[in-house]
């Protein structure tokens, strides 16, 4: 996956045409990619669900453990009456992490560096977005909402609309494409570099010496670019998913959504904070 | 490689470089202050640590998709100009 590949978009190994032409099906490097990510994650739900007993085992205990960390922080994001969504959440997470790491792999390309498979993404949450809103307002107060607080704001909530997904969209593929970008451009700057030491030696020894630069720097800024932004990014997409989500529908009644574990916590968050220097500080 | 062609390869060069330059100054500035901020709080109450830093890792991912939108301007001026 070199930065060239990567800025022009991902080759398109070859075209499925339908209805004389009418409908034409690009199988690129981005359509395999997912489909790997779509096997691995079936691959590890089959080995993971498999022999699940009432006394969890290693393996069981792993899982459970993950799961649980799903559910509580969908709870303490969303509510307790949004619980349904953890498992839609789940996939997003699972699957545009598996996306970025595949890319690692040097072999397939990095299903989220695609500009269209994360815009699918951002158009199925506000999809949701509207579901709820229509559910819980009804079609005509949903419609109704967006003249909200006042009628001549319209537009701008209407634009508003619209650049949820797209800012979603972006702020995902241009981190892991720069990432990748970044990389290739280090990668290219090591071999230079050690062409360049090379160069005492006579022209034919030194075309066949490795690029010796190459080796174990890069893995320090891959370890940022590659493996902690995608961790970070598909983190930070679902948690932007999950606020949307439970922006449309909030909690039925005022109340409702008791965090019953976290009493103690926001009862000592509440309480009045002793400021040491009353005047706001500039560092 | 004939003269406006080179004119035009610096134009893009320069504009990107610019684009990335003056566009990652402010989010670098936001986020260091959310840090600072959020780092601020924890140290008053660690207790509250957690729901603090899940609120300023989305902050700061809010923060930077204005040196994001930056990053991809420059590629269009690089690659699709």
């Amino acid at each position: 996956m070199d930065g060239e590949s990567l800025s022009r978009g991902a080759k398109i190994f070859f075209r499925i045409t339908l209805f004389n032409g009418a409908v034409t099906i690009d199988i690129t490097q981005t359509t395999v990619s997912l489909f790997v990510v779509t096997l691995i994650t079936i691959i590890l739900a089959i080995v993971l669900g498999k022999g699940l007993t009432k006394k969890p085992g290693r393996k069981q205990a792993l899982v459970e453990k993950l799961v649980m960390m799903l559910y509580d922080l969908v709870e303490t994001t969303m509510g307790r009456h949004n619980l349904k969504y953890a498992p839609y959440i789940g996939t997003l997470l699972l699957s545009s992490l598996l996306g970025s790491l595949i890319g690692l792999t040097k072999v397939f390309r990095s299903t989220t560096a695609d500009l269209m498979v994360i815009l699918g993404w951002a158009l199925v949450t506000s999809g949701l977005c509207w579901y709820e809103g229509i559910r819980n307002k009804g079609f005509f107060g949903w419609l109704k909402s967006y003249t909200e607080p006042v009628v001549f704001i319209t537009p701008i909530n209407l634009i508003s609309e619209v650049a949820q997904p797209m800012s979603m969209t972006f702020r995902h593929f241009g981190n892991i494409t720069g990432g990748g970008i970044l990389m290739s451009i280090v990668y290219a700057f090591l071999a230079s570099l050690s062409g360049f030491v090379f160069k005492w030696l006579p022209a034919s020894i030194a075309a066949a010496m490795p690029p010796i630069f190459q080796v174990g720097i890069p893995a320090v800024l891959s370890l940022y670019f590659d493996l902690f932004s995608g961790l970070m990014q598909a983190f930070v997409f679902s948690l932007l998913t999950m606020v949307y989500i439970a922006q449309a529908n909030p909690a039925p009644i005022p109340g409702a959504e008791t965090r019953v574990k976290k009493t103690k916590k926001t009862k000592a968050v509440s309480q009045p904070i002793p400021q040491a220097d009353a005047k706001p500080h500039q560092s | 490689m004939d003269m406006p062609t080179a004119i035009t390869l610096l134009a893009k060069a320069l504009g990107a470089a610019l684009v990335m330059a003056i566009g990652s100054i402010a989010p670098a500035l936001g986020e260091g202050n959310a840090v600072c901020k959020a780092l601020e709080g924890i140290a008053r109450q660690p207790e509250a640590s957690s729901d603090l830093r899940s609120t300023m890792i989305l902050g700061c991912a809010i923060t930077e998709s204005t040196g994001i939108y930056s990053l991809l301007i420059a590629m269009l001026i690089l690659f699709a100009l």
